[in-house]
């Protein structure tokens, strides 16, 4: 009986973070250990996407830091020029200009691996194809009528969709090269998820420290369960 | 001579506070049952996690802003510019969902052995008590980090008062200060969370402590202990709370904490669990995430609610999920405590009630289809019935004889042959040739678990008659 | 319970590890707790250095900037003030800077690299208040005897214009020079000294 509802407590298992219809989620390689992967990420993110998204909850410091590069080379190499070690990731834009060109303010990214997950935001970065029907002329096969461009088309190229017929709609099953963009489909690929593993960091910058620590506590915490093991039973043998 | 004074200062101390008669009869001379098994645990560490979830608090406190056009900003930058802030907010918010596990599986203890029948109902109705007030403080503090579900989650619950007949548009209103939840309720919420409640939870902790002293504790038999004394009238199947409990206990404080760490260092989230996704995008007025669900802890209640078609009726239901527990010792009518001595009836149905509380766990935490709503209808009448049924299959029932005195629980080591046995039962040992060395590999064996898992079952359902 | 063939001492050893472990633990739990009180990365960005532009600073002018928080005076002084500074010594309680507050670049008579420009810390020694800039010679309130300086109203400490406390009252020392440099003549970066710091 005991044993039966314990394991009926074991029932509780995570439930998998749901996904749109259509494409599935590509999963990005998330490894907060590759501080070069982080700096290029942090680096493409200032080139291509602060433009827009701040990320106001990093500080050019924090890189330096967490990244253990020198301050003057982050400044250098990844930050905007005339920013100080300082200074939080900001972007350049105000929120009037940002109300007039896209009707509302471009959302801070600083946790937006945590709200959306990694893999979304990998297969998002990469779903953009040319939809002329769109006033922008692009849509996104994860986001669908999403209100952005394609911020890498550049590096990408263009995309076209591949449809399907399934239970009588149509749906986007693959995403076809059309034009090729200075970059090869590998080093996109490799790009975005730099960029990617530079947002999951963002999103929780303790998570560097956490996961190291971890191991530490546990051994310390399960030394202290075995004295504390041995204890119970020298005094319990009194017990009969 | 220094040891004089200090010995003197004691002395001095000890003449005008009666710590030694505290220390004696609530931890030297408390007798508690010798039979206490892994259920009892929870008591403690519900103290434990009180305790952290009092320090990591204040730390928080110290940089937290109240205010709504702060208060997401302030989380983070605990999260990331304070100090070890990082540390201090998982322990807080892990802290929370541990506590509820805790209080759950503590509550269940209650509910297997009969700790709540005469003459522990005082003892009950605290615990109770403290469980609504930790209830609302899980609540109101899950509102201050200010997210998405934060707001949302707050929304909807305040607005269950409005169901309340005539004066349920003016109380949800009162409660919020506000039209919607807004500056105002965050601030009244902070103040219920930070001062109201944990001084109420203080105070019902030293009750149910003071009640249960007063009594003595129950135990896995059900017996009480008091009722066979040695000649110098201590209980002969009680042994004193100070040593055996506290080093067993401080066991138990280990392996609690090793699971502690190991959310709070390598899943602070779980999975979206303790900490929902949508909760990381600052509270929006203006948009509803496209789906809300409460944590996990408030789930079955969620589900109750959800399960009745009407708004009232909802909130009648969800709140009657919470009064019939208080009920729980006059619904019993059995004759003994324990389910040791319970006959099959009581079994099956607190095993049918265990299935349908976290069916409606996981219920609640889904978007409600019609066939989700219709398995949390059938969950909720068998949660009702469980209590309300009570009555009628206790004292109908047919029990086994209580015996005098407790059974000495096996220990783990006793345990263990058992386990070399059937894990024996389920591998073979196969024998290969490689580079002319003879390697022994273990590998499972089909036929023998399957065997095993007969055996569990059958097991199983003869723990059930 | 029997209390026979218990052995003592083992009790004992384990009762000590586990005290001492325990202790240990709750050592290393104190750390993050006590720290997480200490100056977060934004009051470290605040105590960043700054840089105040003193092209614009007239003679006999005081400006105020504020660093990690604190007020920082930037004075321009006369050529007479200097004289006085260099002969009014005698009532100063330490009037070489001995047992006060700067970097080794400001450590002479006019407590300043160029000795026109004055830069400190605008909070007493004494307990914290920020003192009045009173440059006036011998006012009614002050007595014969000022020569223009520093005074502090919460408890009457008073600073000659180099920041050197006068004898007889409550403030320690001088006021403290923070650690400065020029980038540019007329660029002072508060907060570095770039050559000090070898020293």
């Amino acid at each position: 009986m005991k044993k039966l509802l314990q394991s009926c407590l074991l029932l509780l298992m995570p439930l998998g973070v749901f996904a749109s219809a259509g494409m599935e989620l590509d999963s990005a390689g998330i490894d907060l250990t590759d501080k070069t992967s982080l700096e290029n990420g942090a680096h493409l993110y200032v080139q291509y996407c602060l433009g827009c998204h701040s990320t106001k909850y990093i500080r050019y410091l924090n890189l330096a830091d967490d990244f253990d590069i020198d301050e003057q080379e982050i400044l250098n190499k990844v930050a905007p020029e005339g920013a100080g070690i300082y200074d939080k990731m900001l972007t350049a834009m105000n929120e009037h200009d940002a109300k007039k060109w896209f009707g509302t303010q471009p959302p801070d990214l600083s946790l937006i691996a945590r709200s959306r997950g990694a893999d979304w935001l990998y297969s998002y970065l990469k779903g953009f194809y040319a939809d002329p029907k769109k006033p922008l002329g692009v849509n996104n096969a994860i986001f669908p009528d999403v209100g952005m461009p394609n911020p890498l088309w550049k590096l990408q190229g263009t995309q076209r969709p591949v449809y399907e017929t399934v239970d009588g709609q149509e749906v986007i099953t693959e995403l076809e090269l059309e034009e090729n963009g200075t970059m090869s489909a590998d080093e996109f690929d490799k790009s975005v998820n730099d960029i990617v593993n530079f947002l999951v960091y963002a999103g929780e910058p303790a998570q560097l420290k956490r996961e190291s620590m971890g191991k530490y506590v546990l051994f310390f915490i399960f030394m202290f369960g075995v004295i504390a093991y041995l204890l119970k039973k020298e005094y319990w043998k009194d017990i009969h | 001579m220094k040891t004089n004074y200090v010995a003197n200062c004691g002395t001095w101390f000890l003449d005008r506070f009666p710590l030694t008669k505290l220390w004696n009869e609530h931890m030297a001379q408390y007798y508690a049952p010798k039979n206490f098994n892994f259920w009892y645990f929870f008591g403690s560490l519900a103290l434990l996690v009180l305790v952290n979830q009092f320090i990591t608090g204040i730390l928080l406190t110290m940089n937290y802003k109240p205010d709504a056009s702060l208060a997401f900003d302030s989380v983070e930058y605990i999260m990331r510019e304070v100090p070890w802030g990082w540390l201090v907010r998982y322990m807080h918010s892990t802290g929370a969902s541990a506590f509820f596990i805790v209080v759950y599986l503590h509550m269940f203890r209650g509910l297997i052995y009969g700790s709540y029948k005469q003459p522990r109902e005082l003892i009950w109705i605290f615990g109770m008590l403290l469980f609504v007030a930790l209830m609302a403080e899980a609540f109101m503090g899950y509102l201050l980090p200010w997210g998405q579900m934060s707001y949302w989650g707050a929304q909807v619950i305040i607005s269950l008062f409005s169901a309340i007949p005539v004066i349920g548009d003016d109380l949800s209103l009162w409660v919020r200060g506000d039209y919607v939840i807004s500056d105002a309720t965050l601030n009244r919420f902070f103040a219920f969370h930070v001062i109201a409640i944990p001084l109420i939870l203080i105070m019902l902790v030293f009750l149910h402590i003071i009640a249960l002293h007063e009594v003595g504790s129950n135990n896995p038999d059900g017996i009480e202990i008091k009722d066979s004394k040695d000649p110098w009238g201590h209980p002969v199947d009680g042994i004193p709370f100070h040593p055996y409990y506290t080093v067993k206990d401080i066991v138990g404080v280990a392996v609690f904490l090793f699971f502690f760490a190991t959310v709070l260092f390598y899943m602070p989230e779980m999975g979206g669990y303790f900490l929902e996704h949508a909760n990381f995008i600052p509270a929006d007025p203006l948009a509803t995430p496209e789906h809300i669900a409460p944590v996990w802890y408030f789930t079955p209640f969620y589900a109750i609610l959800r399960a009745i078609p009407d708004k009232f009726a909802g909130v009648i239901a969800m709140g009657g999920a919470i009064v019939v527990l208080f009920l729980l010792p006059w619904l019993d009518r059995s004759p003994v405590k324990s389910i040791r001595y319970r006959g099959g009836i009581y079994k099956k149905a607190l095993f049918l009630f265990v299935i349908s509380f976290l069916g409606l766990g996981y219920l609640g935490m889904q978007a409600p289809t019609a066939g989700a709503t219709m398995m949390a209808r059938v969950f909720t009448s068998i949660y009702f019935a469980f209590f309300l049924l009570m009555p009628i299959y206790t004292r109908w029932e047919k029990t086994k004889p209580v015996p005098k005195r407790v059974n000495q629980p096996a220990s783990i080591e006793d345990h263990i042959p058992a386990i070399k046995e059937s894990f024996a039962a389920m591998t073979l040992e196969v024998s290969e040739q490689k580079n002319g060395h003879t390697v022994k590999h273990t590998r499972p064996n089909p036929s023998g678990i399957a065997h095993e898992l007969s055996k569990l079952v059958k097991k199983m359902k003869g723990s059930l008659d | 319970m029997s209390e026979q063939g218990v052995d003592n001492s083992k009790r004992q050893f384990l009762t000590t590890a586990l005290t001492v472990v325990g202790a240990v633990g709750t050592g290393y739990i104190a750390v993050p707790f006590l720290s997480q009180m200490q100056p977060s990365t934004k009051a470290k960005a605040a105590g960043a250095p700054v840089e105040i532009d003193i092209s614009k600073l007239e003679t006999g002018q005081l400006i105020r900037a504020a660093w990690r928080g604190k007020p920082v005076w930037v004075l321009n002084r006369t050529p007479d003030v200097l004289e006085i500074l260099a002969s009014n010594t005698d009532n100063l309680a330490d009037p070489d800077s001995q047992e006060s507050n700067q970097p080794t670049s400001s450590q002479n008579e006019f407590r300043s690299i160029k000795p026109e420009i004055f830069i400190a810390v605008g909070l007493c020694t004494h307990l914290g208040c920020s003192p009045t800039f009173r440059p006036e010679t011998a006012p009614n309130d002050l007595g014969p005897d000022w020569k223009g300086g520093f005074f502090c109203p919460c408890h009457g400490s008073g600073f000659d214009l180099a920041g050197r406390v006068v004898k007889g009252v409550p403030a320690p020392t001088n006021l403290d020079v923070p650690p400065h440099h020029y980038i540019t003549d007329t660029l002072v970066l508060i907060g570095e000294d770039t050559v000090e710091d070898s020293a």
